[in-house]
């Protein structure tokens, strides 16, 4: 580390070591000693862990390209990607499906189109913006990929299509309204658009249908997205109550938070399940999926309230105390000066909550006998063609690299967004 | 003379107002819910009250010797027992696999580096209830082998698709061992601190580990000779091990995908708290020629364990929680046994009720420990 000594002034400045990974320009013989055999015990662990990875990706790679018998994860594809969802409909998902790609596109150029005119955009040349987005999407693209080979039909490929133009139109549409001068009339009614379009969607897939067919991977995402929507109010409430200055309320707030926190959800899953019709009129009690989002909703709300106080801690009092100085009002006080900064701060923080809670949608097909993924990759190897073949391995892989692949390209763009926000270094 | 503000604009007033109308609606709707649950109760004809407990439990636990005319109390409080052991060993285990793969992420060898990133990114992703459906269904039941050709170590340990079969004490009774630990336990404690307390007056160097390990050595092995104690083997005997401990295969799934689960959790908390100790100290260490292994466990760990210890209590609190999914693989926890006696005629309601309590007291007294940890970890300041 000699060489990582620079002068400074007189004083010596000591550099931590840079990790200069494969792609140093001393040649390969000096990364490997430096990486691999530094001191014997590198060596031993080199050796070790070594032969164990080369062993572990030989059984992956036989696994996937020549024993696994992936028949049955191409015959049940529909069943496992939507359940039960009635085949006559299926056009709907499409419609929503490019409905949402439109509608995140839109945002996405929106706030571009605003940093423009801001000025504070970072300008990167085509082929870097095409590389970043590679690197950030390549997984969920080879999966998606995948799944529209495997599916093969026409069907899927057209509304991939359909979602990715529909996605960049919007894009670029979005772009160019952001960078215009912003009217009022036009903000009004682009934001009504964007407040409208998920419900509008939600209303049009459910319309006379309701959602107790739906089955396998989109009930993950559905109950994942609608309980982590209806939570958040909730979860907002709760930790304004915690910190109000009402003894009451701040006392019945914290004795709810901690409860739940206190409680495994699959418990309460199941008290759901077997124990809420005793609580509520006969004629009210709801069908199962209904159950399963309450109890998300109400589980969910709980953590929110937590990372939310945690956001609103976060906030310096000078703020409050300006908006204090300026004559607002308590609510608006923590309407339009709090809350904000707060909720911006934990954004990060939510989309973590929202990946645990779609992982914990699992829970509600064991607890519930609800047709998620996870138990449909059971059931279908109980089919008379896949019975007793022991195919569970299969069939629990393809449900693995499902949850996988949504999971992981989450958590790196919350991390991206982490960074871009500069939370904790302002 | 000042005109006093009427009630109806005076703040104190106001608040309490407020908050007693938030009161009366929560409090409306907790009674409403409880109404219709004494009158659904009723009218199902379904006991509120807790005297099923003294019923028979009329069902079997695997591995356990409770008999089916054992009452309801004592089944639950077998379960929580099992609960317990898997969460003590859960928690053990994942902390030990969970530190070293954090330190892996942060290791000057590239394949170990890489290794360990690559476990925390595909483990973290994954929902645990498939790691607990493919530990029973693909590993337990898929390549572990029959009992017949069971894999056998040294004579030791015998593992089959029925579970593990280790060698286990016999002779005597289980709080005596425990009790002789517990001597020990003490006395390696109060000898390493005679050691340090010597080191710190001559500068000689303290070894406390040594001298306390060597002390409970001698203490379990004077113990279990004094005490009548023998060693039981493990031996396939027919469809079944006869001799030594047998753990069930839904506690070996339960405890490994527990265990793999958490651990991906614990390894990037120890990562973060790791890379929050200032550079300068594991410099300093390197300045004054500790070795690697010195380093880490002198220097940098004791500092990075003052910052995981509260998310690392968060983490153990939801491996507690998470053992409840041990019902879904048919391992007799809590949840599962409450579950067996709903099924089995016990009113849900108070079954339920029972083991959320137990849960949160669980929750509570861990948090508890935490807490009194991180309070003596803590730095005091001024």
């Amino acid at each position: 580390m000699s060489d990582a000594i620079v002068e400074l002034g007189s004083e010596p400045v000591i550099q931590p070591p840079v990790d200069r990974g494969p792609t140093t320009r001393r040649g390969a013989g000096v990364w490997v000693r430096h990486n691999l055999f530094r001191t014997p015990l590198d060596g031993v662990l080199t050796v070790v862990f070594g032969t164990i990875s080369v062993v572990v990706l030989y059984k992956v790679f036989t696994f996937v390209f020549l024993t696994g018998r992936w028949e049955i994860i191409r015959v049940n594809l529909q069943l496992l990607m939507i359940g039960r969802f009635p085949a006559a409909h299926v056009l709907r998902l499409a419609v929503t499906v490019v409905g949402l790609a439109a509608w995140g596109g839109l945002i996405a150029g929106l706030i571009s189109g605003r940093r423009a005119r801001a000025g504070t955009a970072r300008r990167l040349p085509l082929r870097r913006r095409a590389a970043d987005l590679i690197g950030r999407f390549w997984a969920l693209a080879l999966v998606v990929l995948y799944l529209l080979v495997l599916a093969g039909t026409p069907g899927p490929w057209i509304m991939v299509g359909l979602a990715l133009a529909a996605a960049l139109v919007t894009r670029i549409a979005g772009g160019w309204l952001g960078r215009r001068r912003p009217n009022r009339a036009i903000t009004v009614g682009l934001a009504l658009l964007l407040a409208a379009i998920p419900p509008g969607l939600y209303l049009y897939v459910l319309a006379g249908l309701g959602f107790d067919e739906w089955g396998g991977f989109l009930l993950n995402l559905f109950l994942a997205v609608c309980s982590i929507v209806l939570c958040f109010p909730l979860g907002v409430l709760l930790a304004l109550g915690r910190r109000s200055g009402l003894p009451l309320v701040r006392w019945m707030c914290t004795v709810y938070i901690e409860i739940i926190r206190g409680a495994p959800l699959f418990v309460l899953l199941l008290l759901a399940n077997v124990a809420l019709g005793f609580f509520v009129p006969t004629t009210l009690a709801p069908e199962k999926a209904t159950r399963a989002i309450v109890v998300f909703t109400l589980f969910t709300a709980a953590y929110m309230a937590e990372i939310v106080r945690g956001g609103l801690q976060s906030i310096p009092r000078g703020q409050i105390e300006a908006a204090k100085a300026v004559g607002l009002s308590p609510v608006r006080q923590t309407v339009y000066v709090v809350l904000p900064q707060a909720l911006r701060n934990v954004i990060p923080a939510q989309i973590g909550q929202l990946i645990s809670l779609f992982k914990d949608t699992t829970l509600a097909g064991i607890a519930m006998g609800l047709f998620e993924l996870l138990n449909v990759s059971s059931a279908i190897t109980a089919q008379e063609a896949f019975r007793g073949q022991g195919l569970i391995g299969e069939t629990i892989t393809f449900a693995a690299l499902m949850f996988w692949i949504v999971a992981f390209t989450m958590s790196r763009e919350s991390q991206r967004l982490e960074r871009r926000l500069g939370v904790g270094t302002r | 003379m000042t005109r006093r503000v009427p009630l109806w604009r005076d703040v104190r007033v106001l608040r309490w107002i407020v908050q007693l109308a938030i009161v009366a609606v929560v409090a409306a709707i907790v009674i409403w819910l409880y109404g219709n649950y004494t009158t659904n109760a009723a009218e199902a004809n379904i006991p509120t009250n807790f005297d099923f407990l003294d019923n028979p439990a009329s069902f079997q636990i695997t591995g356990n010797s409770l008999s089916q005319s054992a009452p309801v109390r004592d089944a639950l409080i077998q379960g929580l027992l099992n609960t317990l052991r898997v969460c003590v060993a859960g928690v053990i285990a994942a902390t030990i696999l969970g530190t070293l793969v954090g330190i892996g992420r942060l290791s000057s060898n590239w394949i170990v580096r890489k290794i360990a990133t690559v476990y925390v990114e595909v483990v973290r992703n994954i929902p645990l209830a498939l790691f607990l459906v493919a530990g029973l269904l693909v590993i337990v039941l898929g390549v572990l082998p029959n009992i017949n050709d069971a894999w056998d170590f040294l004579g030791l340990v015998i593992l089959s698709n029925r579970g593990l079969a280790v060698p286990w004490y016999e002779g005597g009774s289980g709080r005596g061992l425990l009790l002789i630990m517990l001597i020990g336990g003490l006395l390696w404690w109060a000898v390493a601190r005679w050691r340090r307390s010597v080191s710190n007056r001559t500068g000689a160097p303290a070894r406390s580990g040594l001298w306390g390990g060597l002390v409970f050595v001698v203490v379990m092995v004077v113990g279990w000779f004094a005490f009548g104690y023998t060693w039981s083997v493990p031996a396939v005997e027919g469809r079944a091990t006869a001799g030594g401990m047998r753990v069930d295969p839904s506690f070996f799934a339960l405890f490994f995908a527990l265990v793999i689960y958490t651990a991906s959790h614990i390894a990037e908390i120890v990562r973060g708290s790791i890379q929050a100790v200032p550079l300068g100290q594991a410099e300093a260490a390197d300045a004054v020629a500790l070795s690697g292994f010195q380093k880490m466990w002198f220097v940098v760990l004791p500092q990075a364990l003052r910052i995981a210890i509260p998310p690392l209590g968060n983490q153990y609190l939801n491996l507690i929680k998470n053992s409840s999914l041990g019902a879904a693989i048919g391992f007799y926890d809590l949840t599962l046994v409450a579950t067996t006696t709903v099924g089995n005629g016990s009113p849900a309601v108070p079954v339920f009720a029972l083991t959320m309590l137990v849960y949160i007291s669980l929750s509570l007294v861990t948090s508890f420990i935490v807490n009194v940890a991180n309070r003596r970890m803590a730095l005091v300041e001024r």
